[in-house]
């Protein structure tokens, strides 16, 4: 009995091994080598920052239809590099972008409340009673949509319940900007630290009394009038800060009477030549955006610190490392 | 007559004898892929496609290499019957598997990770084991994998869709989750036992 027993079930395994082998190589199916290396380059967090269904979509995006390859935002510069090494094409990396909240309200104790909601503790559902209990319209709900939609634990809550961003953490993936019903969460390039932190549309006065924070733009413009390079616009009562002129010097935050623009950098350090090491190039003195640096060919250049707004840039691309910054503490 | 009979065997595994609710079969899924209904709907189909492909399997299998009377060895072998079904289930989703990918590529990708998750499933090994006890021929084994795979796919969207509800009801905070899907289960299982009235 045994017996029968071993060779019908060793049998019955035999045939059927057999069979999958058969099958395994008869249907076999073609995948590009490339997908998979560059499926294990990617990070594999399927947080769908790219626009594709998951790592995996995009890794055959990339292979199949020539996608390009730097939109992995959690990735950044390494992912790009090896996706580039895989497919023998020349990187190309664009600026890290994070998630910046604009608005400094939605706490417990910078809230004006309209009412006080007792149902379902979520942005979405909060937003069907008449916009939510913050008496500002336009102003943070405060019940964490984003927190529990961030898959990189990026967004972290204070005693005071406002919403933190980790910009460490923060790969720009955009779930929150989606999450957050009121359109406050808005992708920014890591470089650029002066935002205008109000999204109120109101006009100055209402915007002014409605906020918990007392941080509302009230369109005054005063910051549109004095950014040097003219980043700024007042659009509807609101200060829109056009972060592809924006220079990052922190005048605009400086003026702003109500404080709704921040400036994360803080103290802006003033720039000095060195002159022993300057060799007269210009290059500072033509990418300086208002004008502020004297530089003759071959001369050793002044900046005038009256005209300088301390963006830092000349610091930036001086080739001789001529320029420092003396820190003002 | 024969169409009467097949009838009872559709109504009987969908409802009566549903396989989940009545039988407990397959409990596994049904708590874990309830959350979501699109996700449950997916494993659905994947029951109903591998119930029925394994029904006529074991079915040839116990009848033309198990059973005395009717096999090729002519002994009886009836006591492999629960480890050559399972080898065999395993093996033919695999196959099926393979094919599907080849052929079907669309179809691969909306079944995705439940076809090889349902592989070891009790309910697919309890439905194939339930034909050979019932004595259903080969016609009726088939018609009795598909209505039980619709039957469990019925019990699992009903979970889900109240599961989904549940998500934004007020439920106490020891309840909150998994306690409270059970207590649905069983409400569900009560509802079903009203079935067991029906007579066919």
């Amino acid at each position: 009995m045994i017996l029968t027993t071993i060779i019908v079930l060793g049998c019955l395994g035999i045939i059927f091994g057999i069979g999958l082998a058969i099958a395994s190589k008869k249907f076999h199916v073609k995948v590009d080598p490339k997908i998979e290396q560059i499926e294990k380059a990617l990070p594999g967090a399927n947080c769908g920052a790219c626009g594709f269904p998951g790592c995996a979509g995009y890794a055959e995006a990339i292979v199949k239809e020539e996608t390009e390859i730097n939109l992995c935002a959690p990735g950044g510069e390494e992912v790009v590099h090896e996706i580039a090494k895989i497919m023998g094409i020349k990187a190309s990396t664009k600026e890290r972008k994070i998630a910046v909240i604009q608005c400094q309200s939605g706490g417990i104790n910078n809230t004006f409340l309209k009412f006080e909601n007792k149902g379902i503790e979520t942005c979405q559902a909060a937003l069907v009673l008449s916009y939510g209990q913050n008496l500002c319209e336009y102003g943070c709900l405060g019940y964490n949509d984003c927190v529990r939609v961030c898959p990189f634990d990026a967004i972290t809550v204070d005693d005071n319940n406002m919403r933190i961003i980790d910009e460490n953490k923060c790969t720009g993936c955009g779930k929150c900007v989606d999450a957050c019903p009121k359109d406050l969460i808005q992708l920014i390039p890591i470089s650029k630290k002066v935002n205008v932190l109000c999204k109120s549309l109101d006009k100055g006065k209402d915007a002014k009394i409605k906020c918990g924070n007392k941080t509302a733009c009230i369109g005054c413009g005063i910051c549109a009038k004095k950014c040097p390079v003219d980043a700024i616009t007042i659009e509807n009562n609101l200060a829109i800060i056009d972060y592809d002129k924006c220079v990052v010097c922190g005048i605009c935050a400086e003026v702003c009477p109500t404080n709704a623009i921040i400036d994360k950098i803080g103290i802006h350090p003033q720039p000095r030549i060195i002159e022993e090491k300057c060799i007269g190039c210009t290059i500072c003195a033509k990418k300086c955006p208002v004008d502020a640096i004297d530089g003759e060919l071959k001369k050793p250049h002044k900046i005038d610190e009256d005209k300088c707004i301390k963006c830092g840039i000349c610091v930036e691309v001086c080739p001789k490392d001529a320029i420092v910054t003396k820190k003002i503490l | 007559m024969e169409f009467s009979k097949l009838f009872a065997i559709i109504i009987g595994s969908i409802f009566i004898n549903n396989f989940v609710i009545v039988r407990f079969l397959g409990l596994c899924p049904y708590i874990g892929v309830s959350k979501k209904l699109d996700s449950a709907l997916g494993m659905g189909m994947a029951v109903i496609f591998v119930m029925t492909m394994a029904s006529t399997i074991t079915w040839l299998i116990y009848n033309f290499l198990l059973h005395p009377d009717t096999s090729i060895f002519g002994i009886d072998l009836t006591f492999l019957r629960t480890i050559t079904f399972i080898l065999s289930i395993a093996v033919l989703v695999q196959f099926v598997e393979m094919v599907i990918q080849k052929t079907a590529p669309a179809l691969y990708k909306a079944l995705g990770i439940y076809l090889p998750l349902i592989t070891t499933n009790c309910a697919v090994l309890g439905v194939s084991i339930l034909n050979i006890n019932e004595q259903y021929n080969f016609l009726e084994s088939i018609i009795n994998g598909i209505s039980a795979g619709i039957g469990f796919t019925l019990v699992l969207l009903l979970m889900a869709g109240i599961r989904q509800r549940l998500e934004f009801a007020n439920v106490p905070k020891s309840l909150k989750g998994m306690p409270i899907a059970f207590i649905i289960a069983g409400c569900m299982a009560l509802a079903f036992l009203g079935f067991s009235g029906l007579k066919i």
